[in-house]
């Protein structure tokens, strides 16, 4: 309880004491929304890439013997419990001028080129720092759905992959939307990752937030970002509680 | 069990190659002997050597276990109470406090760390360990109350009313059957908010002040002022150490959960 009054204060501490809504009004500024419709971009991307890899591991996991589901289940779990800078710091070292892409490429005779500090890079640092978010949620809701649905659908001239398409893509509903929140949200807030593999040229709302702070110093204007950004994240959390059974999941 | 289709296998390995490509190549790169770059010079065990010698290294690593010891300490003491508080509470506030419960969990960090950073400045609380150990408190405080209250609902109400039935007081009940009861739940928050206490750095990195450096705080700075093998190193044996975690919290529920069918059978 109090840690929502924490939280739902920040946004109002103005260090000049009169009232404003300039702040507000500057979050309507077509740069500002640029960055905001563009992390929104990242983070459906991310979110739309993770469930397209995401899904067969989880459906390989769910499906698989008990003791291979253990073992791969660590084998998740373990990049998912790894530092996350250290992950989004290891894609510094593949993708940076003289880091192992470029590496290989000399080696067959190409020219170098630059991936660090551009829009893939981050891309692919989101979608690695997050995978796992959607991965576990779908085992658990693929693991609930009963292998006899499948073969009813085999029996009934399905193809195995039809089967999966019909059946179990939207059976596995709750572990979708549950999965989709939890990638998209931080991914959304995400300053980690676009700071080490984005530079200074692709700006998140979350590395935006983070100059305001600490080297602009114009506290009120990040806060209003912030608060912005909670009340977008606000709204679609509202609009996914709508239904119990996939707020159970959540 | 039906055997699986093979794109589906095939692009699952593949996937979890994307997931272990980028760790593999960081261990790999710290037992290089080169200064710069990915080209490989031979082994060496140089900038291992390196790390162990830098005192500043091991004053981040003290900093870091002592706040997500103090910071897990204090959300098992609080989070306890108040999920067994909760739990038998039926109250018409009770959707209002999980949402505020749920809410620091999924709201991104950085929102929560410049929250926290406003709160600190205008109550004018200096910027250090006790701010630290405050923020972590945001997340493990929740994650705690989650847990136990996940476990003591799925306790059988019969054992407390038996101890009753024997004439406990509520003080007997609670330490002699509800608080045993919830240890497997309790380790289990303890290691996960330890664990999330000793990664976090978002939060950290707003909240924190001159002379309260973790190790997620220095990996960034030393990230920030270049790339040197020595982060690699250090990198490398963070990795080392999460793997530790994951196969010790997964032999722990292996053992415990054995322990717990043999009492019941």
């Amino acid at each position: 309880m109090f840690v929502v009054s924490w939280i739902s204060r920040g946004p109002y501490g103005g260090l000049d004491w009169t009232w404003t809504g300039e702040n507000y009004v500057r979050l309507l500024d077509s740069l500002v929304l640029g960055i905001f419709l563009k992390s929104f971009g990242y983070a459906l991307g991310t979110t739309l890439v993770c469930g397209l890899l995401g899904f067969p591991l989880a459906y390989c996991i769910a499906r698989s013997s008990k003791s291979w589901q253990q073992w791969l289940l660590i084998l998740v779990m373990i990049p998912f419990w790894t530092n996350f800078l250290v992950r989004t710091y290891a894609w510094v070292l593949i993708f940076r001028a003289d880091g192992v892409v470029n590496g290989f490429l000399k080696i067959l005779g190409q020219d170098p080129i630059s991936l660090l500090f551009t829009d893939f890079s981050v891309c692919v640092g989101l979608v690695y720092g997050y995978l796992p978010f959607m991965v576990l949620p779908l085992v658990s809701a693929l693991e609930r759905i009963p292998i006899q649905v499948e073969e009813a659908a085999r029996d009934l001239f399905a193809t195995r992959l039809e089967a999966l398409w019909h059946v179990v893509v939207p059976l596995s509903r709750p572990g979708w939307v549950a999965g989709s929140v939890l990638v998209f949200i931080p991914s959304l807030g995400a300053f980690i990752t676009p700071y080490l593999l984005g530079g200074g040229q692709s700006l998140m709302i979350g590395t935006l937030i983070q100059q305001e702070f600490l080297v602009a110093r114009d506290w009120p204007f990040g806060a209003a970002l912030s608060f912005g950004l909670m009340a977008v994240i606000l709204m679609l959390w509202g609009w996914l509680g709508r239904k119990p059974e996939e707020q159970s999941m959540i | 069990m039906s055997r699986l289709p093979r794109v589906l296998i095939w692009s699952s390995a593949a996937v979890v190659l994307f997931l272990y490509i980028p760790i593999l190549v960081l261990i790999v790169l710290s037992f290089n002997d080169s200064h710069m770059g990915a080209v490989w010079k031979g082994f060496s065990l140089r900038w291992y050597d390196k790390l162990i010698h830098n005192p500043a290294f091991f004053e981040a690593m003290l900093n870091s276990v002592l706040i997500a010891a103090v910071s897990t300490g204090m959300s098992l003491i609080f989070g306890v109470g108040a999920a067994i508080g909760l739990e038998g509470n039926r109250g018409r506030l009770l959707p209002f406090i999980n949402m505020g419960l749920v809410l620091p969990l999924v709201i991104p960090e950085i929102l929560l760390g410049v929250a926290l950073l406003m709160m600190f400045v205008l109550l004018q609380i200096p910027l250090g360990f006790v701010t630290i150990i405050l923020g972590h408190s945001v997340f493990s405080l929740p994650l705690t109350i989650v847990m136990i209250r996940a476990r003591l609902r799925k306790l059988d109400p019969t054992w407390e009313d038996a101890a009753r039935d024997l004439g406990a007081n509520s003080w007997d009940v609670l330490r002699h059957i509800t608080l045993p009861l919830l240890k497997p739940a309790m380790v289990g928050a303890a290691l996960l908010t330890f664990t999330v206490s000793l990664d976090d750095f978002v939060i950290t990195f707003f909240v924190a002040g001159p002379g309260s450096t973790t190790l997620p705080l220095k990996v960034f700075s030393m990230i920030k002022t270049g790339v040197t093998p020595e982060i690699n190193a250090l990198s490398a044996l963070l990795v080392l150490v999460s793997i530790l975690g994951v196969g010790g919290s997964w032999f722990y529920q292996q053992r415990s959960g054995r322990v717990v069918t043999q009492s019941l059978s």
